[in-house]
Order: structure tokens, then sequence, then C-alpha cells
């Protein structure tokens, strides 16, 4: 299976995509003659043309009002938001509009659109451009929300993304885009959005996660199983919706469970996991489920500072030595 | 336009006319909830430039949309059952008042947050003209949405990107209570479309005729590949901003004023200069009149939604929709 990093999983998915489908659009803020702000969308402007890649004004609001309107009207397109911090400005187009169209008319319009972002800290971006609040965009329903922890995960779900005929989401990770790994190249590998992945079985403690944070429990797990620690870990993959089951399945086996994510600990992911195996597992609990987040603070410019406010391989380890 | 198609506008005007002074009765009743926002004053700015359009022209409006609604050709019995919260409503009664909508019309909605549909009038335009098609998008607002920033983001992209757009503000001077003085930094809303080099017009919006030659010059301009038009019609609601508006930001012989004015009266008065008798024009009456009293019974006798209708569109894809619970 070929190997290749995160960057060019989402590329080769779009460009896949644009291929299939002459319907497919790429609008956004130096998508085209630039070649994306992360280097995605490089070599598409020339190979597809203007027309289906376009770049827009920095303007957030019209970009997803537009690329709303086009999936409205026929075209399957996807909108890039160069940063999740951006999409506050676009926040009404998503939730209001996006996810509400379909069920507010009473079903007559469709809007397949995918809105492409970046996510997380860790870059000294300061405090208004390393944020990780994909968590309020999952409060919305008629949004599915998906933010993959992999290359195959990447282009498995977002090529389901592209085909799909809901509103997405699409959260990559800004610090992720070299990661690599096997990705297969079947140009109709899907993935199903909303299934969660089971990313190594195990036997004492449940460790729920996505996107980056998968990673960084990996590496804690990597350090509990040389003291005898065995982790299983959950990716949910998507956030809406939601899929819990294998959660369920693992905490019956576990009966512990630690909830990872980047972002701040209020509201977040891991309370709503937590509230939810408490309320479907009650009898299976062996100790207070443990949440591991972002310290609450706007996140700070200085390196160590910042560092230090984002969880790292160590919060895991303490979360789960707290439930062992 | 011929006679035929002057009475026909004529009676859009009148069906419109009776129906939003149905609805206020059945608001007052408490039949309609939530918000209603009455186009009695500005009945001949949608009915004269949506009469301009072709049928596969898009029209997409804002919350005053009953009227706009009634112009693209939606039944008013479609447009009370939905107002009335009932399954045969065009919205199966998930939309109300503010969101009407028919695809099939090419009515894209009824949009309730101000000015986000201006945006996604982009992205309808957009998708027609990347098909190389000839539609044109037809894009209502009121003077109020021309302070908000979704108006200024959507007008430079129409512009730099060429859609075929018309932009119709529907200025009838007060966004919700506070008059154009009070809010914008121009007196005149098509000064904000110089800003992005677009050609535009202002036109009396009481006068039926006035507005339909406008808009179909405006509609020419677009569907010609010149890009976006902006078309501004000076007009005025009877009415407060919705049923709930206390009125305290202007005066009632203001009101009268422009109720001396008025769309229907004046279009009645040139049909009759014209030769059509007063009896015609009683006979639209009256049929007006039959057309909402039919519409008021079937959107009464039309059942609510059933319990199971509340999981059901939220996501197009039937194995994403959320489970009862």
């Amino acid at each position: 299976m070929p190997v290749m990093t995160i960057r060019e999983a989402v590329s080769q998915a779009l460009w896949e995509e644009m291929e299939r489908d002459p319907n497919v659009i790429i609008l956004g803020e130096e998508v085209g003659m630039w070649g994306g702000t992360y280097a995605v969308t490089k070599g598409f402007y020339d190979h597809f043309g203007a027309e289906r890649v376009r770049d827009t004004p920095i303007a957030e609001g019209v970009i997803v009002g537009a690329a709303v309107g086009a999936a409205m009207n026929g075209l399957k397109p996807v909108a890039e938001i160069m940063t999740i911090n951006f999409a506050f400005l676009a926040m009404d187009q998503i939730v209001n509009h996006a996810a509400k169209i379909h069920s507010m008319f009473g079903g007559q319009f469709e809007v397949p659109v995918v809105i492409r972002t970046t996510s997380g800290g860790g870059k000294q971006l300061g405090a208004t451009h390393s944020q990780t609040p994909d968590v309020i965009f999952a409060h919305f329903p008629g949004l599915k929300v998906v933010a993959p922890a992999t290359p195959a995960d990447a282009k498995g779900l977002l090529k389901s993304a592209i085909r799909g005929r809901d509103p997405v989401l699409f959260i990559e990770h800004s610090t992720m885009y070299q990661e690599r790994g096997e990705v297969p190249a079947d140009k109709d590998f899907l993935l199903p959005i909303g299934k969660s992945d089971v990313k190594r079985p195990g036997n004492d403690v449940t460790i729920v996660t996505y996107s980056k944070m998968v990673q960084i429990t990996m590496r804690a797990v990597k350090q509990l199983e040389a003291e005898g620690i065995d982790c299983e870990v959950i990716d949910l993959r998507s956030l809406r919706p939601l899929d819990l089951g294998p959660v369920y399945a693992s905490f019956k086996k576990t009966n512990r469970a630690v909830i990872v994510e980047e972002g701040w600990r209020s509201y977040g992911v891991g309370a709503e996991v937590a509230a939810r195996i408490y309320e479907e597992c009650f009898d299976y609990l062996d100790a207070p489920i443990q949440r591991v987040a972002q310290k609450e603070v706007p996140l700070p410019y200085s390196a160590d500072l910042e560092k230090s406010a984002i969880p790292g391989p160590a919060d895991v380890i303490a979360a789960v030595k707290a439930v062992v | 336009m011929d006679q035929a198609e002057h009475l026909t506008l004529y009676q859009q005007m009148v069906v419109i006319r009776r129906l939003e002074e149905k609805s206020a009765e059945l608001y007052q009743q408490g039949k309609i909830g939530g918000f209603l926002h009455l186009y009695i004053g500005q009945e001949a700015t949608g009915v004269g430039a949506v009469a301009a359009r072709s049928p596969h022209d898009n029209v997409i409006t804002a919350y005053r949309d009953h009227g706009i609604a009634v112009a693209c050709g939606m039944e008013p019995k479609v447009i009370l059952a939905e107002m009335l919260g009932k399954v045969t409503g065009c919205c199966k009664g998930k939309g109300g008042s503010m969101h009407l909508a028919d695809k099939r019309l090419n009515f894209w909605g009824g949009h309730a947050i101000v000015g986000a549909h201006i945006p996604l009038a982009t992205g309808l335009a957009l998708a027609n003209k990347f098909r190389g098609e000839d539609s044109v998008t037809l894009c209502f607002f009121g003077d109020g949405a021309t302070n908000i920033g979704y108006f200024h983001e959507g007008l430079n992209l129409a512009a730099v990107w060429d859609l075929p757009i018309v932009f119709i503000c529907e200025n009838n001077q007060y966004g919700m209570g506070t008059s154009i003085e009070r809010a914008s930094a121009v007196p005149e809303m098509r000064q904000k479309a110089e800003a992005y080099g677009m050609p535009s017009a202002r036109v009396d919006g009481m006068e039926l005729l006035a507005v339909h030659e406008a808009a179909a010059a405006a509609i020419a301009h677009a569907r010609a590949g010149q890009g976006p038009y902006f078309l501004e019609a000076l007009t005025y609601r009877y009415r407060g901003h919705s049923m709930g508006d206390p009125e305290r930001y202007r005066k009632q012989e203001e009101v009268r004023r422009w109720q001396s004015d008025d769309p229907i009266g004046k279009f009645e008065a040139v049909l009759l200069k014209r030769g059509i008798s007063p009896d015609d024009l009683n006979a639209i009456e009256a049929q007006a009149e039959a057309t909402i009293a039919d519409a008021v019974r079937f959107a009464e006798e039309s059942p609510f939604p059933p319990p199971e209708e509340l999981w059901r569109d939220v996501y197009a894809e039937p194995e994403a929709e959320p489970q009862p619970a």
C-alpha cells in the first residue's frame, strides 16, 4: 500500500473527486494561484483552471455563503477556511444556513457542501490563531463534523464527505500535515462518516480521543504498556454523528475511561462522552472518568508556555494512572 | 406587457393585500405563531420585479417573504398552511412565515437572518454561470440589510466574479424602527453599489410598471453577461415591522401620506385609464377574496405534522437521521 502524508492524502482525495465529478469546485483564500496556504491544492489551479479552483477575497462569510448557495443549486463545493479560528466569521453561514436549510425548508433543498479547515495549537500563533473549538460546531444538528487522525482516514472520509448529500465541516490538524501512513490507492476508497475506530485493543482502560490527540495518546499508551497497563484506544473520527457504540462495548470490558481532547475541558468532547458513558454504562463504572484537555486559558505565544497548556503524553499517562 | 398580463399583476397585488390582511387576523387569533412581517404597501416592488423574470431565473429574499412568494407563483393556500404550521405547508410546517420556499418555482426562500441570503444568492448565481446557463438571480432585501457585512462581502464577490445577479433593495425606509437617516451613512442605498463599480438605478417602488421596466432592464443586463446590477425601489410598509411593533418611531400622518400613494390604487387608476372596466377590476377583487377564503379553509382543515416528522429531514442522507430519543 502506498505511504503518504496527510497533506498528500487530502490532496489526492480532492484531486480524484474533481476528476470524477465535474461539479466539484474548490473555493477559498489562496486555494488557486498560491496553491493553498498549507499547500494542499498545489497544482490544482493549473490543472483544473480558474473556474473550478476559485480564489476568493478574504471574506469568510461570503466564502461559505457562496458555497452553500452553489451547493443548493447543484454544485459540490469544497470551501476552504484557512483556519477554524476564521470560521467564526462564517459561523452564521455554517450553523444557521448550511446546517439548517435542508430541514427548515422541509427537505426541498440539499446542501452538499464540504468546508475544509484546520484546527489546533502548537505553532506559536497566539491566542486568536491557535484554538481547537471543534466541539462548538458539533453542537448543531444538521451539520457533520469530521476530524481525521491518519492519512488513510483523511482520504476516505474526505471522499465520503464530497460524495455525500449533507454539509460537512472537515477539520484537519494544522500540525499534522507531514504525518505519514499507508493509504489505499483505490479511487473509490470511502470510509463511512460516523464510525469510530478502535486503534488499539486493550483490557485495562478505555481511552477515547480524536484528531492529533490520537497520536499523543498512542505515545502515552506505549509507555503505559511497558508498565503493564493495557489501554484500548478509540478514535471518534467524527464528532457529529458521534458513534459511541464501540466506546460502550469497550467500557463494559475495562470499566474505566479517559477522554483526551486538545480543546478546553469545559463543555467539551470529554464532558459529552463521559456523560453518555455514565448514562449508558453506570453499572460498569469502577472509577470516575478522567478528562484530559487544554488548560483553560487563551493560548499564549511564548513556546514553552503554549506547550504547557496543550495536552501531551504525560497528561494522558497521569489520567490513566488515576483510573487504574 | 399586454392587457391580460397587466390584469394578472393587478390580481397578484390584490391577492397579496388580502392574504396579508387575513394573516394579521389569524395572527391576532393566535393561529399563526412566531413573527409575522406583512408586505402591505410594498406589493408593487415584488410583483413588478418578479414579473420581469423568466421561469428559470432564481428569486431569493429575506423574511418579509409572503408577497414575493405569491409573485413567484406560490399558492396562498400553501403559504397559509405553512404559517399555521400545517404539514401541507410549503415546508411541511417546519419553516413558518419567514421561511417560505418552493424549489419547483425557483423560489429559494425566505431567509430570516438579515443579509445572510445575499451570499447565498452569489452561490446560486455562480452555479448557473458555471454550467453555462443564462439564469439570473433576483436577490431582494431591505434597506436595513445594506448596513451589514454580508451585503458588502456579497456585492463585492458578485462584482469580482461578474455574477448574473440583480440586487433589489426594497427601501421601505426603516430597518425595524430605525430610519435610514439614523442607520445609513448615505441616503440612497444604491450609492453603496457604486463602491463595487456596480451599475444601479433608483425607481419609485409604488409604481408597478416603473418597477417592472427597471427590473426588466436590470435582468437583461445581468443575462447579457455584464455582471450584477443594483436596483433600489423606494417603497413603504403600511404596517409595523412585525406584528409586535408599537410604531413609536413614525407619525401616523407619514403613514397616511404613503397610503395615499398606494401601489394598488395607483395601478388601478392606470388600468381604468387604459380602458379596463371597473367591473373587471371588481371581478378580480371578488376572485381574490374567494381565493383567500379557500386558502384559509384549506389551511385550517389541514393536519399538523405527525410527531415522527420531528426526526425527519435533519439530514438528506436517511442513514444520518437522528434516532428518536
